[in-house]
């Protein structure tokens, strides 16, 4: 929170900057802002630039590097057997220290030597901020200082400023290459380490999953097993399931909706189908689970069918549900797209309305409609929530959608909800996963967009 | 080609022209069926999807209203000076610490001065929430000229309670005794020729659907053990084939498991045998008494403000186990019959305890209050204590935190893209990294989260800030694109114009462009704040699923957000939580309306057609 009221001191002081900037820059020109280079708003900006950019540029480093060096020096104070101590309990004491600073209980007496460390952390953590905020403070004044000295009626002000927020404005749109570099930086990284101790081949085409790692060395079942061909399979089980809802509901949907609907139909029907997408994944996770998980397994007991509570039927459906906006409205526009020419020519040899859809748009409209249905299951694949909450842990290998199979999703979230330790391959699992996500769907989506956009210069 | 000139169709006006005019007509009829059964797909794929938008919206609304609106009891509380501040102090710390929960549980006992024994008094109090202590002792904070004199206070009911008011444990059918009712001390009650009758056909019907129900099994059963015997034979015969040892010894084991088997399965055959044989019989025979038991319907008796379970049941007469004493034995007094569908041993109240509720209800003293816990608290393990409000908080710091970061960021973004960026590689890369963001899965943001914001960063678990980091990045793609979109509609003109007026580029851009193009990147935030606030996956992903009870005072602190608290909910095995489940997906689903109808707005009121 202190930091929050820093960072207000600091736009404060830049708040300042500006009106002492314009002011200056005015007085000197005599009150004539004729006479300056730039209008007079631009030598407070200027101005405010070299009093906030340093002072936020030190915070930020200052605040990166602090915890390390902190624990670093803590550390060093530790009595010399706990530095002996292995990597992971050096963690442990670590987290001690630190919750005994904050004021948390922790669960044993505190050790004195802890006491003391946490102490010691704490009057460091103070020392730091301190520094920090004087050092801030102190730049932000050093820049303003400077910034004064500089300004004269010649001083190119607007140029330097526009300068500062092009530089500014690059930086913003390269967050997105930097998103993904981290994306896949930090998932290969984990990955890595992931396949250090199980290989690559017994985690691609293993048959079997269970990622337990053994509290000791004799307990049953204390190898973990890596095989995701499971997961994979009841990932592909569950996509196909919900395209098999999605796609022809979706597809005549848009159909109709490109062809025959009248426009008042349309200004209705479209917003209304649009609600589909916009309701939260979580809840069309409680609908499955709740109504129609219980809904399957009961007509499938009056059917003679043994049917698992969290069936991949379930959370298929729904999930297909969810995706029907998806492929009605992309492959609506596809549709519209197709040259009102093709269809008049169809028209005009006498073939009916459905012929000419089934003969003459279709087929123009086909990579479109790939491309919207590969983006669909790219969707599925990567959907969490409901297979989290409808559909089962257990990683059967089985093509029955009346069984309960576990998805990557899934597998991710239950490996990574709770106690992670950052060197079991049970946490580092859920990367690999996450990995092998990340390309699929990448993978679907450039294809799916190659495509797309391929068509698309056919006609335009 | 002069073959097909022969060969093929006709010249005009030949005889043979009117025979494909026929073929063409003849399969007209065909022709326009399909036409118009295209188009009924069509509309029934449409209607399809609002079907299923319609059920899943009463499903969820039909679950959640009753969760806005929770039972209370009125108590009678004598306020004694002695219990609550001996020394008369008038200290509010010294009042606060007084034995509440002794004051309200002493009042509901006594109102049923006939339940004895401790587990009947332990059974008695359980019906009341576990907050009801701190309902009246805000009562009392709040007016300490109370003490001394006897308040009626409203406290709330239990979930389980609550759920059976709201008639989600059973159903009850009340029908009106014939007649008069004789009673004796210890509960037998007798009445005219057939004043249980229909007790006493309901229990034999009973008897008859529980046989029903063996025989089914018997005949499952009898399935099971042939193909266990088929199994049995062909396992032996593979035993004696067997070569090998260690497949002999593995074929040695099935056939003993499957030995087993078979001894439990003719086991419970036998025993459902017996049974099935015992409830025909029992079901046609026609007279004496019939013991029920905890398998079937219950059924209480109410007359005189006192409450009876039915133990065994004639025609006329029944024994009972006297759950609240009658306030008198006058045998004119009107009574009722209450039967409840479901058996005791299904349900989580037992049939005492429905016993006191009628009583209560009879007296006037429940009443259904809107629910206000729901609305100001934060999560409890006590559903009836639990509410969104903690969450909702958790949403709006986690939204702010987006909000400041990713509209910036977003509108700078696509200012460059636009409007600055020189079409080289590093912009064609970034274009491609945007529309692929657009696209990977949420939970790839939230391994990101975990994996840098985290690990890497050392930021808090939990906390609103990393939540909203994860988000920005997860958002940022959708508020370039739409800004992006936004610019473009701004026509070159205006920049040409302040160009020619000597403007600076970014002086064209921040005065003129930027304004025109601001509604449009508006409805485009809105939009990607609509889509942040449903989002569940990546906040697992960095600890945001916590059970947290505090209402988060700011953005480090440990919160969660409204579509985790429903995933923690729709978990939770307690059936009043399915109802505040549906009941937060409703509170959800109105701010993500309302979001959508602000940017609808937002668009139909700025919106410039050029």
């Amino acid at each position: 929170m202190t930091v929050f009221i820093l960072i207000a001191a600091v736009l404060a002081l830049a708040a300042f900057s500006y009106r002492f900037g314009r002011g200056a820059a005015l007085s000197a020109a005599g009150g004539q802002s004729r006479s300056l280079h730039s209008r007079p708003g631009y030598y407070g900006a200027y101005t405010a630039l070299w009093c906030a950019v340093p002072a936020f540029l030190i915070m930020a480093i200052w605040l990166i590097f602090q915890g390390s060096v902190v624990e670093a020096l803590v550390l060093n104070g530790l009595s010399a057997e706990k530095q002996g101590l292995s990597d992971s309990e050096i963690g442990l004491i670590m987290n001690d220290i630190r919750n005994l600073a904050s004021g948390n209980f922790t669960a044993t007496s505190p050790d004195p030597d802890i006491a003391a460390a946490a102490e010691h952390f704490k009057s460091l953590n103070a020392t730091g901020f301190a520094a920090m905020a004087v050092l801030a403070l102190g730049i932000g004044i050093a820049g303003l200082i400077w910034a004064r000295k500089k300004l004269s009626p010649e001083l190119r002000a607007r140029n330097s400023v526009e300068r500062t927020i092009t530089i500014f404005l690059i930086a913003a749109s390269s967050i997105a290459i930097f998103t993904t570099l981290g994306i896949v930086l930090s998932l290969i990284f984990e990955a890595w380490r992931f396949f250090l101790q199980v290989p690559l081949h017994e985690f691609l085409f293993g048959l079997n999953w269970s990622p337990q790692i053994a509290l000791r060395a004799d307990q049953v079942g204390s190898s973990g097993a890596f095989g995701a061909v499971p997961i994979f399979a009841g990932t592909l089980l569950i996509s196909f399931i919900a395209m098999l809802v999605a796609v022809p509901v979706g597809l005549m949907s848009a159909i109709y909706m490109a062809e025959y609907a009248t426009p008042k139909f349309r200004s209705v029907v479209k917003p209304i189908l649009e609600i589909l997408a916009g309701i939260p994944t979580v809840v069309y996770g409680f609908f499955a689970a709740l109504t129609v998980a219980p809904l399957i397994r009961g007509f499938g007991e009056n059917i003679g069918l043994d049917v698992a509570s969290e069936s991949a039927l379930a959370a298929g459906l729904v999930m297909g549900v969810m995706i029907i906006p998806f492929v009605s409205s992309l492959s609506d526009d596809v549709i519209s797209a197709v040259p009102r020419s093709l269809r008049e020519g169809s028209l005009g040899l006498g073939a009916t309305k459905s012929e000419t859809i089934r003969q003459v748009v279709l087929p123009a409209a086909l990579p479109g409609i790939v491309g919207s249905i590969l983006l669909a299951v790219s969707r599925a694949i990567g959907e969490t929530m409901i297979v989290v909450m409808a559909a089962g842990l257990a990683a059967n290998l089985t093509a029955n959608p009346f069984q309960a199979v576990t998805t990557v999703t899934v597998q991710i979230v239950t490996l990574l909800v709770g106690d992670q330790e950052f060197d079991s391959p049970k946490t580092l699992a859920a990367f690999a996963l996450g990995l092998v996500l990340f390309f699929i769907t990448l993978a679907l989506n450039v294809v799916a967009l190659h495509v797309v956009r391929k068509y698309r210069e056919q006609y335009d | 080609m002069t073959d097909i000139t022969k060969n093929g169709s006709a010249p005009l006006g030949a005889p043979g022209h009117q025979g494909i005019a026929e073929v063409v007509a003849k399969g007209l009829k065909k022709r326009y069926a399909a036409e118009r059964r295209f188009r009924m797909y069509g509309l029934v794929a449409i209607g399809l999807a609002l079907l299923i938008l319609l059920v899943l919206f009463t499903t969820i609304i039909s679950n959640g209203i009753g969760a806005f609106f929770q039972s209370k009891v009125t108590l009678d509380v004598p306020l004694e000076v002695s219990e609550i501040d001996p020394d008369q102090t008038g200290d509010l710390d010294v009042i606060g610490k007084a034995n509440y929960r002794g004051l309200v549980f002493g009042s509901l006992r006594a109102d049923f001065p006939g339940v004895s024994g401790r587990s009947n008094r332990r059974a008695l109090t359980g019906l009341l929430s576990s907050g009801s202590d701190f309902e009246l002792r805000s009562i009392v904070l709040d007016n300490p000229d109370l003490i001394g004199t006897t308040v009626q206070a409203q406290v709330s009911l239990s979930d389980d309670a609550d759920m059976f008011l709201k008639g989600n444990m059973t159903d009850v059918e009340v029908s009106a005794g014939d007649g008069t009712l004789a009673m004796t001390e210890d509960g037998v009650l007798s009445g005219g020729v057939y004043a249980f009758g229909n007790v006493f056909i309901d229990v034999k019907a009973e008897f008859a659907r529980k046989a029903d129900e063996a025989e089914n099994s018997i005949a499952q059963n009898q399935r099971q053990l042939g193909r266990i015997d088929e199994e049995l034979a062909v396992t032996a015969s593979r035993l004696e084939n067997a070569d090998d040892e260690a497949q002999k010894t593995t074929y040695a084991d099935t056939l003993r498991n499957l030995e087993t088997l078979k001894a439990n399965v003719n086991a419970s055959l036998e025993k459902l045998t017996s049974d099935a044989t015992d409830f025909r019989t029992r079901s046609q025979s026609d007279a004496g008494e019939e013991t029920l038991d905890q398998s079937m319907p219950s059924y209480l008796v109410v007359t005189n403000d006192g409450v009876f379970k039915i133990l065994t049941v004639t025609r006329d007469k029944v024994t009972t186990e006297i759950v609240s004493p009658p306030s008198s034995l006058d045998s004119s007094a009107d009574w009722q019959i209450v039967k409840l569908q479901t058996p005791e041993t299904d349900r989580r109240l037992t049939d005492k305890q429905i016993g006191w509720l009628h009583l209560m209800q009879d007296r006037g003293q429940i009443e259904s209050a809107i629910n206000s816990a729901f609305f100001t608290t934060g999560d409890s393990r006590e559903p009836e204590l639990a509410g969104i409000w903690g969450a909702a908080v958790g949403s709006f710091w986690t939204l702010m935190v987006t909000l400041v970061l990713s509209f910036p960021i977003g509108v700078m973004a696509a200012v460059y893209l636009e409007e600055f960026a020189p079409k080289n590689k590093w912009t064609d890369l970034i274009e491609v990294n945007i529309n692929n963001l657009a696209a990977v899965p949420s939970i790839v943001f939230g391994l990101l989260g975990l994996a840098v914001f985290l690990n890497v960063f050392g930021l808090p678990r939990s906390a609103p800030v990393v939540g909203g980091l994860v988000l920005t990045l997860m958002t940022l793609p959708t508020i370039i694109i739409a800004s992006r979109a936004a610019l473009k509609s701004v026509p070159p003109s205006i920049r040409e114009a302040a160009l020619g007026m000597g403007a600076s580029r970014i002086q064209a851009m921040t005065h003129h462009v930027l304004p025109l193009a601001l509604p449009g990147m508006l409805t485009g935030t809105i939009i990607g704040m609509a889509q942040a606030l449903g989002e569940t996956a990546p906040l697992l992903m960095i600890g945001m699923v916590a059970f947290i009870v505090d209402i988060p005072g700011g953005p480090t602190d440990p919160a969660t957000v409204l579509p985790v608290q429903i995933f923690l909910w729709a978990d939770a095995p307690e059936r009043a939580f399915v109802e505040r489940t549906s009941a937060a997906i409703m509170v959800l689903l109105g701010f993500l309306i309302t979001m959508n109808m602000a940017a609808v707005f937002l668009r139909k009121k700025f919106e410039t057609r050029w």
